[in-house]
Formats: C-alpha cells, structure tokens, sequence
C-alpha cells in the first residue's frame, strides 16, 4: 500500500540568557560539574524560583517571529516525575497556558511554499545530566552534573502538518534561522542548543485519518532528522504492510546505524500530573511589553531576502546567500549603509570575503576586513585609484593586516596609473620592442591584442588603468 | 521576676537599660531549657554554643548603641526554617542528616538584628498534623498537662513559650499551624497575610497556604515579631512589595466602633460548651470596651476542610517529591538500583502521616481525577476567599473560635485522622482564602487548659487584629496565668 507520512516536530530551543530561568547562576557551558549551582537549581528544601523577565522577552520575540498569539496572562505548571537529573522532582515548564499560541511558518520545498503551523511556545526549565562511570576503585556509579538544571529554554510545538523528511528539514532549517537571527539561541545542535523531536506517523495516502505515532529523539543535526524521518517511514510501513500495528512508543536514534531502536523504561505512559505551580505568580504580558519587543525585533530573513531583491535589486541568488545568516546579512546592511551600491559589495562578500573566511574556518565577526574598510576599497575601485584587480592584492592584504585601504595602496605604490602620456610612454616601447607582432596585428591577427595587453600591464607592474591602455593600444595599432 | 519570665519587650527595656546583658538572659533561658526539656520536648536541636556566641555579640552590639528590638533576645525557631549550618530536620528521618548551606530569609532578617538563636523546635512532620505526635523525633508535651498534646504543627514553639524556654519563637501556619497550638499553650499566635512574610528558605508544605508567623506571650511581643520578619523578599515571587508598617503603633487600646463579625458557620452545635462560654465573655469583654458585633455569613465555610485537603495534599505531593535521597537526607545505602533506592528511602524515610498525604495528594492530581478533585477544589477556595472579601466589606474583624474544643489527649486522635483533620476548621479557611488571623488566650478549662480566641482580618489588616487583639489582652487577664510546670 502506499502511505502518507505525517510528521510533527518539537523542538528544544537552549536560550542565550546569562542567567538562568529561576536563578541567578550562570548558563555558561563546560564549567567544573556543580560549579554553577545554588540552592534553587539543586532544589534544596525551602528554596523558591523567581522568574528571570529576560527569558520571557525571549519567548515574546520567538512568538512574534513565527506569527503566534502571545497569552496576556501565562503560568508555569509542574510536570511531575521522578529521575536523578530533575532535582526537585518535577519540571517547571507550562502547560495549559503556554507564553504563546497558534503561529505559523512558512516554509519552500522545490519551489512551492506552504504553510506549517505552530501549536504553541512555551517556556521551561532543563533538568542536569548524568554521567556515569565505571572504575575499577569505585565500581559502577553514576554522579549528578546539575549546572544544565534550571537552564531556560523554549519548546516550540508544530502542528502535524509536514509531509515529508524534506519538509521537515526545510521546517527546523527556518526555524534554526529564526532563532539565531533573533539571537536568542546559538543555534549549536551538536552542544544541544537547538534539539529536535519528530512524532511520525503512516496513514494510507487519501486517508484523513492519523495512524499511530512514533516519536524519535536525539536527532541532533540536520541530517540526521532527514535520516531519523526516512527510517521510520521504511519501518512503519513495514509494520503495516505485513497488517502489524505501530506501537505508540518513543525511539532513539542511532546516528551510528541510521537506525531507530524502542526506548523503554522512564518515558512511557507517564501521567506527569501537571498542576499550576503554587510559587510563581501568572506572567502578566500588557499590550506595551509586547509592542516594546516588536520595535526592537531584527528584520527577519525572510523580510531581509524580500528587500535585498525588490529594493536593492540584487538577483535571488544573492538575496538568499546574504540572507542566509544574521552575522552576513547583518555585514552586508554595514557595507550597504557606507556604500550603496548592492551589487558590487554583494559580489565582494558573497566572493572574496566569505572564500577568505571558509579558507579560515572565521565567523564574519572576527572579519579583520569590516564593512569601513571593505567599502573605502570599493570607492578606491570606483574613483580609479585602483584597478579591480589590483583591489584583489589590496583585500588579501587587508585580510591579513587590517590595515586601511588607502595606506595599502599608498605603501605598497599599488595606485592606477591613469596618465595618458605615461601609458602612451610604455605602449610605445612595447609596440617598439616588437614591429614584427605589431605587423601581424595588422596584417589581420586580432587576437594578439591581448598579449599587448598584457605585455603593458606587466611592464606598469598592474597599475595602468585598464580602461585607458585598451583604449589608447586599439587607436596606436590602428594608428 | 527570672529572667526566663520576661516577655520580649520587657527583656529588650532591661537590655535597653543595661540592667542586665544578653549573655545572662541567655544563660537564663539555656538553664531553664535544661530544667524542663526532659518533661516538655519543645526542641529537637539546642544550640547553647551559638547562643552564647550570639548573646556575645548581641551584647557588643548593645554597647555600641546600635540595638535593634530583636538584639539579644534568645529566640527558638521551628525546624521548619532553615539555619546555615545548623541542623534543620523538619522532623523527618528523610531530613536527620541535612545541615543547610543557607539561611530563611526570616533566620536572615532575625540574624541581622541579632536574636539569639536557642534552638530548633519540634513539630509534626513537614508540618503536616495538628498535635505533634508525628515527628521522627518524639512527641511534645503541653505545658498546662504534659498529657495533652500541644497542638500542632508549630507545638514546639507553643510549648517552649508556655514552658517558658524561649522569649520568642516563630512558627508556620499552612491550616492552623500556628494558631492552634497558641491556643492550646495560652499563647499568642499570629498567621500573616499570604505574602507578608517570605517563605524563602522554609521547607514547604503547601506552597500556596504556607505562611510565617511568631508565636509570643503576649501581643505587644507578636507585634515587634512580625515587624522583624515581613517584608517584601525578592526571592519568594509570591511575597507582596508593601511597606511594612510599625505594628506597635497600631496598639493604641482603642476598640470604640470597631465592627466585629460573628460568623453563625463557626459557633455550631458540637462546639465545647467551655469554649462556647469563653467566647460569650470574650464577646462581652469586646462589648465593654465599645466595639460592635455584626451577625453575620461565611456561607462556603462548609468546603473548607475537604478543599483544604484536595489543595494541600497536592501541594504536598510535589513539594516532598525532591526528598529522593539523590542529593541530602536519608538515602537507604542497600538499595539496588533507582528505582529500589527511592522507594526504600521514602519508605525508610517519611512517616505515616506523610506517606498518607503524599498519597492523597498524587490520587487527586492524576489524570482523570484532577478534574474533579484539584480543579474542583480550587473553584471552591475562590468562593470562600470571596466569603471573606465580601464579608469585610461590612466588618472590620471576625471573631470566632481556634478550636472546637481546649487540647486533646496524647494518641487520642492519632489513630483518627479524619477527626483530627476536623480539630482545625476554625483556622483552615483563613489559609484557603490567604487572609490574617491571630490566636489570642481567652479563657481556661475547668480542666486546667487554655482557650484560645481567633480574630481574624482581611488581606494586610494585620494591624486592625493586632490593635483588636492588644484591646482584648489589657482588659483580661488570661495571658498572665501561666503552665506550672
Ligand atoms: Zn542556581
């Protein structure tokens, strides 16, 4: 038979506070386990969580950014469960008023767009990590690393609306650049800043009628959800083909097989027994706040690709590159701002500058090059004090000093030479050096034009003005 | 007069003036303690070191001229509060080994005005009870008849200021708490407004009810100890940023005019007759004094303790869920495995009663039951806190009842829970509707035990009680009869 997947994602959004949700510790990754712990993140007795208001100005703009209602007045739940990495006993996360509801993001698979919706956007708090150990002193233990408890992150709810690996690819990539274009999360799938789960499920092509769900976890990079995905659509299927039942169950992926294999134990059939959490009082979100947030939102990538194309006139291509990530786009506005000429700095960031940084494995932001200095070189370029070419030498050298433009050029003598004697002078004496290949030229040996060309550029060491020497040859030779 | 009788006032007036220090009325208290613990147990940790180290201090603090009402007053706290350093066990197995790193913010706020710290009082389990006769650590006795319980769960500071072993002690009242037991020792109790003094650092019972109070001999002293621990703490969201006002200015002695409620819900058949006539004087007394009575309705008084025991069970449920053995308190080392290792050190490690409301509590948050019990519940705690705001829009203060009948007898309810549960519906409702009261004495049984008063205020008229309370208190005499113990 043939099938109709139908997939839904929740994603784990890890969010780029300095401090946690309920405490004052600090977020940073990799510290001394239980450095950055206190007596609300280990949960001892008598300690109480205060809401860190950053975390919910995050969750505003996530919301507003995907096109969701934000709930004027919210409230955290305690989702009750036991496990040694949850140190009170329960989650503090939200349950029937989540911070935001019913959003939309519009993605594109081969050209067609379509619309996936967003259930909803709630805010919680990360449990610690376990890590176990089996020495020969110690014997078999695990230990408790809690400074991850209490860190704050998103979960962002989609409805069950893709319908193929694909789209739920093109669904985690938009949302991935949602997130780090509003700089509320780094984005680092691999660290688990960013993390997916997919509930999939088969149902006969034409059916309207939803077949059971599995849900799949630890699929940590792009790939791996395309992989995880197509898996479980093979599995499924199988199941089904041979009149079997899919088993409601969560699936852990194994990057290493590409394979899904049954989780059992803690995860199934929990009754988590949510109740409204007595220590925090509702989030109260007024029109104001939210309008505040609103202003203070980047342009988003897909309003940034739109302008890049209808205002600045730049080809698709271009648009999408620089649209691609916040860090480029927002280089690219830099060099806009200084030197409004889209098309000529699109070339050199999408060329030279994004080569230079992939040759270098450096983030943009570390660019020794930064827009002031890119753009004083284009003007160079314009006003004819150096040649395209030369601008070549000038970047490379930029790149490695930071040095001005202007003070390269000068330093190095790398300005055009754009005096109409001093080229005829040269051209001249090449023309002189060599009356034989001059004879051939005329005698009907067009192509040779370009080896003058190049014999008088080499002779002015680059720094002739390209412009000048093709005009001033083609009227000597024809002299 | 033994320095070990003084009220709180009266010591700060003597270290005021320098008659007598810190060091010897603490010394004074650490003998008295020692004189009668054996037969009372109103502690489960004295801490006479940290005591004298304080009173130490207290006293250089005096000399300099910076004295504070608190400095130097030797104080006991329910081990309920957390003490950085010192053994606090709310008085569970599950905590006998637990010494916190940090400090209540009511420990805090008393610390920096420099009490004494005598000790750690015992208490029902986690608070939960009404006689603390639940305790890992032993039973308390009331001072008035060492037979008796001394009500609960704050019995341990009832009875160490009935005993006479400490010059102040604070409780917490999450159903009556404190108010119970300062009726059954003849003291004076008061449970503050929701969010007027801050839970930080106060092991939780139910989260939404709990709330800090002092339990003292007298009014005046309940004053000066609110004063000292409200306030708004930016580590509790749930306490309120209002100006804390000074209490004892509030004790003006006047009452003319003061509309006082007499809810019919509370003086119902089945009310001890002696209570009954302690309350017709108390009125009467009210009477002389110009204050005016109102009959009136809290018509969802009815509710109150089922609705009490669906929220705070729940609560409970929770907030015991992190004593897991992972991280503190007692951990069964047999265990093999998780799952073993949880189940035998709660098992191990919470008594009876606990266990019962773990239970309660988890059945009436589980799915398909939530609806009917939590939610329910809830709905009905709105209309009774509505009874409440309704109702003083007519009255100034309720007058009622603390308990339907003067102490009990030890282990005479213990093996009933349901009628033990009944002992608080006097106090419950002012916990479910998130309100002040306070527990004032007001007459003795012919059996020789106190009866307690209840006046009860709306939302931050701590004040208006207090005033009412301290009205009461100069023209009666009940509050200077003492335990002869
Ligand atoms: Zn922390």
């Amino acid at each position: 038979m043939k099938y109709q997947v139908v997939i839904g994602l929740e994603v784990h959004v890890q969010l780029l506070t300095n401090t946690k949700i309920f405490c004052g510790c600090s977020t940073r990754f990799g510290s001394e386990p239980n450095s950055q712990t206190c007596p609300v993140c280990l949960g001892l007795p008598g300690a109480l969580p205060v809401l860190n208001k950053k975390v919910v100005e995050f969750a505003i703009r996530a919301g507003l950014a995907t096109n969701c209602s934000i709930t004027p007045r919210s409230t955290f739940a305690r989702k009750n469960y036991f496990y040694p990495d949850l140190p009170k006993g329960y989650q503090i996360s939200q349950f029937d008023l989540p911070i935001c509801v019913g959003g939309r993001l519009d993605i594109e698979v081969d050209g067609e767009t379509k619309p996936i919706g967003i259930t909803r956007i709630h805010m919680e708090e990360d449990a610690g990590k376990l890590v176990h150990l089996d020495t020969m002193e110690a014997g078999e233990k695990s230990y408790v690393d809690l400074n991850r408890a209490c860190t704050p992150l998103l979960e962002v709810v989609s409805e069950p609306d893709m319908r193929s690996a694909d789209e739920a690819v093109a669904y985690l990539k938009k949302l991935h650049q949602i997130v780090t274009y509003l700089g509320i999360c780094d984005g680092n799938m691999e660290e688990g800043s960013f993390r997916c789960d997919a509930n999939v499920s088969l149902m006969p092509v034409g059916s309207d009628t939803f077949g059971t769900r599995a849900e799949l976890k630890n699929i940590n990079s792009f790939r791996f959800v395309k992989q995880a995905i197509e898996y479980e659509i093979e599995r499924q299927a199988d199941i089904l083909d041979e009149g079997g039942k899919v088993v409601q169950e969560t699936r852990l992926f194994d990057p290493a097989s590409g394979a899904t294999r049954s989780m059992r134990g803690k995860e199934e059939a929990h009754d988590y027994r949510y109740f409204p959490d007595p220590d925090l009082v509702p989030i109260v979100v007024d029109a104001e706040w939210i309008e505040a947030v609103r202003k203070a939102l980047p342009e988003l990538p897909d309003a940034k690709r739109t302008r890049y194309q209808d205002e600045l006139g730049l080809p698709e291509y271009d648009a999408e590159v620089l649209a691609a990530s916040r860090d480029i786009a927002d280089y690219f506005d830099a060099c806009v701002a200084l030197y409004p000429q889209a098309k000529p700095v699109s070339n050199w960031v999408m060329g030279e500058l994004l080569r230079a940084l992939k040759e270098d494995n450096r983030e943009i932001a570390d660019c020794p090059v930064t827009p002031g200095l890119l753009t004083e070189m284009l003007k160079l370029v314009e006003n004819g004090t150096i040649s395209g070419k030369i601008a070549k030498t000038v970047f490379d050298e930029m790149y490695k000093t930071g040095k001005d433009p202007a003070k390269i050029v000068e330093e190095k003598g790398l300005v055009q030479v754009s005096d109409s004697g001093a080229i005829e002078k040269i051209i001249d004496e090449i023309l002189a050096a060599d009356p034989d290949k001059v004879a051939d030229y005329r005698g009907g040996k067009e192509k040779l034009f370009g080896f003058f060309v190049g014999q008088i550029m080499k002779a002015s060491k680059g720094k002739a003005n390209p412009a000048l020497v093709n005009e001033i040859l083609l009227a000597k030779l024809k002299g | 007069m033994e320095l070990h009788e003084l009220t709180l006032h009266e010591l700060h007036e003597l270290l005021k003036k320098r008659e007598v220090s810190s060091v010897e009325a603490t010394k004074a208290l650490l003998a008295r303690i020692d004189a009668v613990e054996d037969r009372v147990k109103s502690f489960i940790t004295v801490t006479p070191e940290e005591a004298l180290k304080n009173a130490e201090a207290a006293d250089q603090r005096i000399a300099s001229g910076e004295m504070d009402m608190l400095t130097g007053i030797p104080v006991a706290l329910k081990d309920i509060f957390l003490t950085k350093g010192i053994l606090t066990t709310c008085a569970s197995r599950i905590l006998s080994n637990f010494i916190p790193p940090y400090d209540a913010t009511a420990t805090a706020r008393l610390k920096e005005r420099g009490m004494v710290l005598l000790g750690k009082l015992n208490q029902d389990e986690f608070a939960m009870g009404s006689s603390s006769e639940t305790s890992w650590f032993g039973k308390t006795r009331n001072p008035w008849n060492l037979d008796c319980i001394p009500g609960g769960s704050s019995g341990g500071s009832a009875a160490a200021i009935a005993a006479r072993q400490a010059t102040a002690t604070l409780g917490t009242d999450t159903g009556g708490s404190i108010r119970q037991p300062a009726s059954h020792c003849g003291c004076v109790g008061l449970k503050p407004t929701y969010g007027r003094v801050s839970r930080y650092g106060v092991i939780a019972f139910a989260s939404s009810l709990d709330q800090v109070g002092p339990i003292t001999r007298d009014v005046t002293d309940s004053a000066i100890m609110l004063g000292a621990v409200a306030g708004y703490d930016p580590r509790d969201s749930t306490s309120v940023n209002i100006p804390v006002p000074d209490y004892r200015k509030a004790l003006t002695g006047e009452v003319k005019g003061l509309r006082i409620g007499l809810p019919r819900e509370y003086f119902i058949e089945g009310l001890d007759p002696e209570v009954k006539k302690a309350m017709d004087e108390s009125i009467a007394t009210f009477r002389s004094l110009g204050a005016e009575f109102v009959e009136m309705s809290l018509p969802h008084t009815d509710y109150a303790i089922a609705v009490y025991y669906l929220i705070a069970t729940a609560e409970a449920s929770s907030n015991l869920a992190r004593y897991d053995g992972v991280r503190f308190g007692h951990r069964n080392q047999d265990a093999r495995g998780l799952l073993d290792m949880y189940m035998v050190s709660r098992d191990e490690g919470f008594g009876a009663e606990v266990k019962r409301r773990i239970m309660l509590g988890t059945y009436a948050l589980s799915s398909g039951y939530y609806d009917a019990y939590y939610l329910k519940a809830q709905k009905a705690r709105t209309l009774i806190m509505q009874d409440f705001v309704t109702a003083f829009e007519s009255v100034d203060v309720i007058l009622t009842p603390v308990t339907p009948t003067p102490a009990f007898r030890i282990g005479e309810k213990a093996n009933d829970p349901l009628q033990m549960y009944l002992s608080d519906i006097f106090t419950i409702p002012v916990n479910l509707a998130g309100t002040c009261g306070i527990s004032v004495p007001a007459g003795i049984s012919s059996g020789g035990l106190p009866i307690g008063l209840q006046l009860i205020g709306k939302h931050f008229g701590e004040e208006t009680i207090l005033r009412a309370a301290h009205a009461f208190e100069q023209a009666t005499e009940w509050h200077k009869r003492k335990a002869l113990i």
